[in-house]
C-alpha cells in the first residue's frame, strides 16, 4: 500500500501533498481540544500497536502489489477521528523517513489514503453503526469489523483513483483489473483487519470502557466506571 | 527503554554526517527525494549522478554498500510491481527474448526502481546517522506541530513497551503449557492481542504519568533548551547534496 517514489508523477503527487498538508492542519487544530491526559498515552500507544502492525506486509505477486493492515480503524475508534488520523500520519511520516517504506515525495498520496480516506471512512461507519446496532460487544464488535473492512477497501480504492490521475505507465484498460485486484486483496486484508481491530476494540471496551473515544463521543449520558484493572483482561 | 536508546537502523559512529544537527539531514534528504522524483524518467544519467551523490554521502558516514543494499529490500514489493508493468502497459510493444513488452511499461519500471531506490537509500542514510531522539528534535526544530512530534515520541518509546510486555506474555503462556503452532491455536492468540494493549497501555500510562509530575508539558527538555541547533554553516555543508541535486534534475529537465 506504501506508494513508492517513482509510481505517480510529480505534480499529483504535489497536489496531494498540499491537500493532506492543509487536512492534517486541521486534525491538529481539532485534535488539540481532544488530547486530554488520558488521550496523550493512548495515542502513543494506537501509533506504537499501528507502527508494530504494519509491519506485517502480505506481497499478492500475481499483480505485484502489496497489502498490510492499515489501523485506521482502531484509531478512530480508540482516539477518534482526529487524533486516529494523526496517529497514522505520524505512523507513515516515521516509516518514509527513517525505514524508506513509501517514497518520501509521495508522503502526500500515502497520507490521503491511509490516514485520511481510511481513517474518514471508518469513522463515518463507527458513528452510523453505534447508533444502529444494539449496545452490547457483540455490537461493537460488528461495528469495528464492518468500519475496519471497509476503511482498508476505500483506502486502497484511494491508490487506484492517484494512479488513475497521474500513474507514471498508462496500463489502458489494464486500470480495472488494478482497481479490481486492489479491491480483492484488500477485502481480504479487511478480514484480518477487521479480526484484530474487533478483539481488541472490545476486550478494550469490556475492561475499561473509558478509554474508548467513539462510545465516549458517541454516548455521552453514560458515566464510565474508571477502574482500572491491574494486570489487564486475564 | 526510550530516551537516547539507537534504532536497529542506527549505526554508531563520529562521521561528520553523524556530527550533523538532525534537522539540517531531515531537511536535504526531503529535498534531494523531490529533485530525484521530479527528473524525467528518460534522462538516465541524471540517476546514475544521483546514485554518486548517494555513494559519497555513504562513505562520508562511513556506511557500507552491503548493509545498505541489504536494508534496501524493503522496497521489494513495488519492485515486482515494477517488474509487472513491462507486461500490462499499454501501447507501444517491442520484442524483448521472444516476449512483447510495453515500451511505456519498461520505461515505467525503470522510473519506480531508480526513484524507488534512489528513495529507500537516501531515507537508509539518514536512519543509520541519526538516533530516534535526534530524528524527533529535528523535525521539532523544524517547526512540526508539537502534537504530531507528541504523538511521535510516545510511539516511539511505547513500540519498547508494548515488544517487551509481548514477550513477557508469551514466557508466561508458553510456560503454561500453551504451545501455539497451528492454526487453529489462533484463538488464543487473538484474545492476547487485547489484552496485550490493555497492558501496554497501563504500562504506558503510568510511564505518562511519571513524565507528567517530573514537569513533562509535551515536549522534551532537549527540544526547549535549544541547545545544539544547526549553525549557518553546518545548513550550507548539508545544502550541497540537495543543491547538487536540484542542478541535476534542472539539466535534465532543460535537456529534455
Amino acid at each position: 500500500m506504501h506508494i513508492s517514489n517513482g509510481i505517480i508523477n510529480g505534480p499529483v503527487a504535489a497536489i496531494f501533498a498540499a491537500f493532506a498538508l492543509a487536512a492534517l492542519a486541521f486534525c491538529v487544530r481539532r485534535g488539540r481540544a481532544d488530547l486530554d491526559d488520558r488521550l496523550a498515552p493512548m495515542a502513543g500507544l494506537v501509533a506504537a500497536f499501528i507502527f508494530a502492525v504494519q509491519m506485517l506486509n502480505f506481497p499478492i505477486f500475481t499483480a505485484g502489489v502489496s497489502g498490510h493492515l492499515l489501523g485506521g480503524a482502531l484509531a478512530a475508534m480508540l482516539v477518534g477521528p482526529w487524533v486516529g488520523a494523526l496517529c497514522v500520519a505520524v505512523v507513515l511520516i516515521v516509516q518514509a523517513l527513517v525505514f524508506g517504506d513509501g517514497g518520501v515525495a509521495m508522503l502526500g498520496l500515502n497520507i490521503t489514503n491511509m490516514a485520511l480516506l481510511g481513517t474518514a471512512a471508518a469513522y463515518l461507519l463507527i458513528a452510523l453503526l453505534l447508533r444502529v446496532l444494539p449496545r452490547s460487544p457483540s455490537g461493537l464488535a460488528v461495528t469495528a469489523f464492518v468500519s475496519a473492512l471497509v476503511s482498508v477497501v476505500v483506502a486502497a480504492q484511494g491508490f487506484v483513483l492517484q494512479y488513475w490521475l497521474g500513474g507514471t505507465t498508462d496500463l489502458g484498460g489494464n486500470l480495472t483489473g488494478l482497481a479490481g485486484t486492489m479491491a480483492f486483496a484488500h477485502l481480504l486484508i479487511g478480514v484480518g483487519e477487521g479480526l484484530i481491530t474487533a478483539t481488541t476494540v472490545v476486550t478494550v471496551a469490556k475492561v475499561r470502557p473509558d478509554l474508548v473515544y467513539a462510545l465516549r463521543a458517541l454516548k455521552p449520558a453514560t458515566p464510565a466506571p474508571a477502574v482500572p484493572v491491574a494486570g489487564g483482561a486475564r | 527503554m526510550g530516551a537516547g536508546h539507537p534504532h536497529v537502523l542506527y549505526r554508531e559512529s563520529g562521521s561528520p554526517v553523524h556530527r550533523l544537527p538532525p534537522e539540517v539531514k531531515i531537511a536535504a534528504m526531503v529535498l534531494f527525494t523531490v529533485a530525484v522524483v521530479a527528473t524525467p524518467r528518460e534522462a538516465y544519467w541524471a540517476f546514475g549522478g544521483y546514485a554518486l551523490l548517494v555513494a559519497v554521502v555513504a562513505a562520508l558516514a562511513r556506511v557500507g554498500p552491503r548493509w545498505l543494499l541489504s536494508r534496501a529490500l524493503i522496497e521489494l514489493p513495488f519492485v515486482l510491481f515494477a517488474f509487472a508493468l513491462p507486461f500490462l502497459g499499454a501501447g507501444e510493444r517491442v520484442e524483448v527474448a521472444g516476449l512483447a513488452l510495453s515500451v511505456d511499461g519498461l520505461h515505467g519500471a525503470f522510473n519506480i526502481l531508480a526513484k524507488g531506490t534512489l528513495g529507500v537509500l537516501a531515507s537508509l542514510l539518514l536512519a543509520a546517522t541519526t538516533t530516534t531522539r535526534d530524528l524527533l528534535l529535528g523535525l521539532d526544530r523544524l517547526r512540526c506541530p508539537q502534537i504530531l512530534t507528541q504523538i511521535a515520541t510516545f510511539m516511539l518509546r511505547y513500540l519498547e513497551v508494548l515488544v517487551g510486555e509481548a514477550r513477557r506474555m508469551r514466557v508466561a503462556r508458553v510456560s503454561r503449557g500453551d504451545d501455539p503452532r497451528f492454526l487453529w491455536q489462533l484463538r488464543g492468540f487473538a484474545a492476547g492481542v487485547g489484552a496485550l494493549f490493555l497492558r501496554a497501555f497501563e504500562r504506558g500510562e503510568r510511564v505518562y504519568l511519571a513524565m507528567l509530575s517530573r514537569g513533562y508539558t509535551g515536549r522534551m527538555p532537549t527540544a526547549w533548551q535549544g541547545a545544539g541547533a544547526a549553525t549557518a554553516g553546518q545548513w550550507v555543508a548539508a545544502a550541497t547534496v540537495p543543491a547538487i541535486a536540484a542542478t541535476i534534475a534542472a539539466v535534465a529537465l532543460v535537456l529534455q
